[in-house]
């Protein structure tokens, strides 16, 4: 067990290491953007004496170095700064939209996460049959359609033809779980719609080579049911591959939910990066840019970690 | 008529209350207001730039706000016409020293009473660099703001402006209390109190019992949010989530009136998209150049195709027919490419290759683009349309390349826009287009008495710039509202949509 808490302390070291990195390389692709704060702020009525004065204001004078150590030192101490757009402090603004995202993400995982194994194991233990096909081509198209289409064609018959569901997902702190439920129906039917297809396709495949292997043809042949060879021979031999696939999958839906959000004026962190581009907002900027790369080394992490505890080759080594 | 604001007159402004008085606002006369209700509002974008400082406000989320929860010295009516607001008097013997006497009782929302010390805080502080007030260049013309009494405030211009007024109706200019520099919530004596402020997410605003017109508002509660995407916008509305939105696409019109449950409002406003050719180079400022460019806007085609009527042709020059300086009468240049062809022939400059600069910034100057270059390819003049991203067009393209759009959102005088947008040494003079003659009257129409000579002196600018300026205006872009046929009161006011802004005090909800 030690060797595994080791393992995990190293890929955390490596973890910390690479978010440096990130924030170089997040700094340094942030400032080549044309235009600066001062200049979006003021927009057309930007004059060269009032852009001069606003620069002078939010500090962008300092040579670029010697803000990225500010912004860093702010960084290590918890104080990712204050927001060039409306002073507001960056923490501030973050945490009332960060767990937006988390809670669309979750509510999106715990719904297309067992939907995606479903339909991956199923297709995999009757690989060939009438069902796997119909579940690829389902699979398929889900994946081939863009989330735009899906989005608005789901908003004009659920929320402008039926008047079913709200087309915009907008939670007042009053709401009856009911009108909860309702409120994210769409966005999270959406979101689904572009990562069940994936996480499905990965499992399949994972678990069809399992089945391949020798041991499940020796387990059959001992006369064990097919769905105890798939879920207690083959199953958790795949759970690396799975676990990786849903991982990816779900990084995605912190900073790929945008299109979503728009559409549904959902005020979640992926729009607030995209607003931060467009004000030249940089501490806003570079700190979703800093929360989306936490998230995706996060997840990477417990997948491999989930990896190594589910087999006993990786664990003891 | 609507009100006690309504009915002021600014004193030794004669003509303009005269003008004023006929029609206030549509619908307002006829039905009973109603109390209560609450609606949600769609505005065209929300973004961590809003904001609660009017000296800030910059899109027309920001505006809406503004006006819910501040009130101004002045407020137009639906003429354009500044009508006395948080001001009891507003006068002036040379229009360079002007004394305004406040109302007295006046309560911000926090309690405090409205003092001068408020209104001189409020307008003095757009002059220093650090507010970074987007009026800062028209607040230059402001010397010194005192008070003479607690209820009294006398402003001393640089020169003389009759328009002062008009310019102190705009939502910068809104009054803040005194000292105000936290703009996390807002303390002002508008219709509305601010109970929510997220910028990005939403505001909303609760009725200020207290208001200074008795009787108003009307709703209990407004909640304001931004959805940028047009389609999204028109679905929220069309399911019931929206009750009013503004910068309705032409093309989204049949939808809207196909449910029995919508309205569409246009309001005929000054905002244009304007061709640029700079005049500081070759070729863009050959006048044979110039000439043929604007010969060669269709301009039906583009009112018809673009807009879908929504837009009333205009004529070279920036006065939109609503403005009461319009010049009637100045014969309407149509759409000539043999004219062109000839002009361009006489001057060599028939071969000539040229980029052409649009962006989805500049409201409709791609498909604008695309009909210019098709014309000057049927008269043989090539013209490239690049068309460049919203993101950075305006500090990066407009002004900057011989052929570009530029897109100005109506202001509410004849002088701002002139001194704005065509001055010699204005810093937006977009084709760098100077004449002295021009210069020299718009001086003197600012300071003129006579309102028949000043009148007179803005209708000699409007043949200046449309025979010679260097800029090409289409037409004049309608602004679309839809709204809930249960939302009442709601009317023009051609400075913007949603009522020019303020559609907050006037509005109530029948249901």
């Amino acid at each position: 067990m030690s060797t595994t808490l080791l393992l995990i302390a190293r890929r955390l070291g490596a973890a910390v290491l690479t978010l440096l990195l990130v924030s170089v390389v997040v700094f340094t692709i942030s400032s080549l953007l044309p235009g600066d704060a001062a200049q979006e702020t003021l927009g057309q009525s930007a004059t060269p004496e009032a852009v001069a004065a606003l620069r002078a204001q939010l500090g962008l004078n300092e040579p670029a170095h010697l803000r990225y150590l500010h912004w860093l030192g702010g960084l290590l101490t918890g104080d990712p700064g204050r927001s060039m757009a409306n002073n507001l402090p960056v923490r501030e603004i973050i945490a009332g939209r960060l767990p937006k995202s988390l809670l669309l993400a979750g509510l999106t995982a715990a719904v297309a996460v067992p939907v995606a194994l479903a339909i991956g194991i199923l297709s995999a233990m009757y690989q060939g049959s009438r069902l796997d096909r119909a579940l690829n081509v389902v699979t398929l198209s889900m994946v081939a359609v863009p989330e735009f289409l899906v989005a608005t064609v789901a908003v004009l018959v659920f929320a402008v033809k039926l008047r079913w569901l709200p087309s915009l997902t907008m939670i007042p702190e009053d709401a009856s779980l009911g009108d909860f439920l309702r409120a994210y129906a769409l966005p999270v039917m959406t979101l689904c719609f572009v990562i069940i297809a994936q996480m499905a396709r990965m499992t399949r495949a994972a678990v069809i080579d399992q089945l391949s292997q020798p041991y499940v043809e020796m387990a059959a042949l001992k006369g064990l049911r097919p769905a105890r060879v798939a879920f207690v021979h083959a199953l958790p031999n795949a759970i690396g591959p799975i676990v990786n696939a849903v991982a990816l999958s779900l990084s995605y839906l912190l900073g790929g939910a945008i299109i979503v959000e728009t559409i549904f004026n959902y005020p979640g962190i992926a729009s607030l990066m995209v607003d931060a581009v467009t004000s030249r907002d940089m501490p806003l900027l570079q700190a979703c840019a800093m929360v989306f790369c936490t998230a995706y080394l996060l997840l990477v992490l417990i997948a491999d970690v989930c990896a190594i505890l589910a087999n006993p080759r990786l664990r003891n080594q | 008529m609507t009100g006690p604001g309504a009915l002021d007159v600014l004193s030794r402004r004669g003509l303009l209350g005269a003008a004023g008085g006929a029609v206030i606002l549509p619908d307002v006369a006829f039905a009973q207001p109603r109390r209560g209700g609450r609606i949600r509002v769609a505005s065209t974008s929300s973004s961590t730039a809003d904001t609660l400082d009017p000296a800030k406000g910059a899109l027309s989320t920001d505006y809406v706000r503004h006006y819910m929860l501040y009130s101004g010295l002045t407020q137009f009516d639906a003429k354009l016409t500044p009508r006395l607001a948080l001001a009891e008097s507003f006068e002036s013997r040379d229009r360079t020293v002007w004394r305004i006497k406040l109302r007295k009782g006046i309560h911000f929302h926090d309690g405090s009473t409205l003092t001068s010390a408020d209104v001189v805080y409020s307008l003095l502080r757009h002059k220093d660099p650090a507010t970074a007030s987007k009026v800062k260049s028209i607040a230059q013309q402001i010397q010194a703001v005192k008070a003479v009494g607690p209820y009294e405030v006398e402003v001393r211009l640089e020169a003389p402006n009759a328009d002062l007024p008009t310019i102190l109706a705009t939502s910068h200019f809104l009054i803040i209390k005194n000292g105000a520099r936290d703009f996390r919530t807002a303390n002002g004596c508008g219709p509305y109190m601010c109970k929510v402020f997220k910028p990005g997410v939403r505001t909303i605003g609760v009725r200020n019992a207290n208001y200074w017109k008795p009787g108003r508002p009307y709703l209990d509660e407004i909640e304001l949010i931004g959805i940028p995407d047009e389609v999204s916008r028109v679905n929220a509305l069309l399911s019931g989530d929206v009750h009013l939105m503004n910068a309705v696409n032409p093309r989204s019109t049949r939808r809207i009136l196909a449910s029995n449950r919508h309205d569409i409002l246009e309001t005929k406003s000054g905002l244009y998209t304007d061709l640029i050719m700079r005049q500081d180079r070759l070729p863009s400022g050959a006048p044979a150049f110039t000439a043929a460019m604007k010969l060669l806007l269709d301009r039906e085609l583009i009112r018809k195709a673009l807009f879908r009527g929504y837009a009333t042709p205009a004529n070279d020059h920036p006065i939109p027919p609503s403005n009461p300086y319009y010049l009637p009468g100045l014969p309407q240049r149509a759409y000539d490419p043999d004219r062109a062809k000839f002009l361009l022939r006489q001057a060599g400059l028939l071969g000539v290759r040229l980029p052409v600069y649009a962006s989805p910034a500049a409201e409709g100057s791609v498909d604008m683009a695309s009909i210019l270059q098709e014309a000057a390819a049927n008269i043989g003049l090539r013209l490239a349309v690049n068309r460049v991203p919203s993101d950075g067009y305006w500090s990066n393209h407009w002004m900057k390349h011989p052929l570009t759009f530029g897109n100005t959102n109506p202001r509410p005088t004849a002088d701002l826009l002139f001194s704005l947008f065509f001055k010699s040494d204005a810093d937006w003079n977009e084709s760098g287009w100077k004449n002295r003659h021009f210069d020299q009257l718009l001086l003197a129409a600012r300071g003129e008495a006579d309102e028949a000579k000043r009148k007179q002196m803005y209708g000699d600018m409007q043949v200046l710039v449309h025979q010679s300026g260097g800029v090409g205006i289409p037409v004049f872009i309608s602004s679309l509202d839809a709204h809930d046929r249960r939302l009442k009161g709601f009317g023009s006011i051609p400075i913007g949509g949603l009522m020019g802004y303020s559609f907050a005090e006037y509005v109530w909800w029948d249901a």
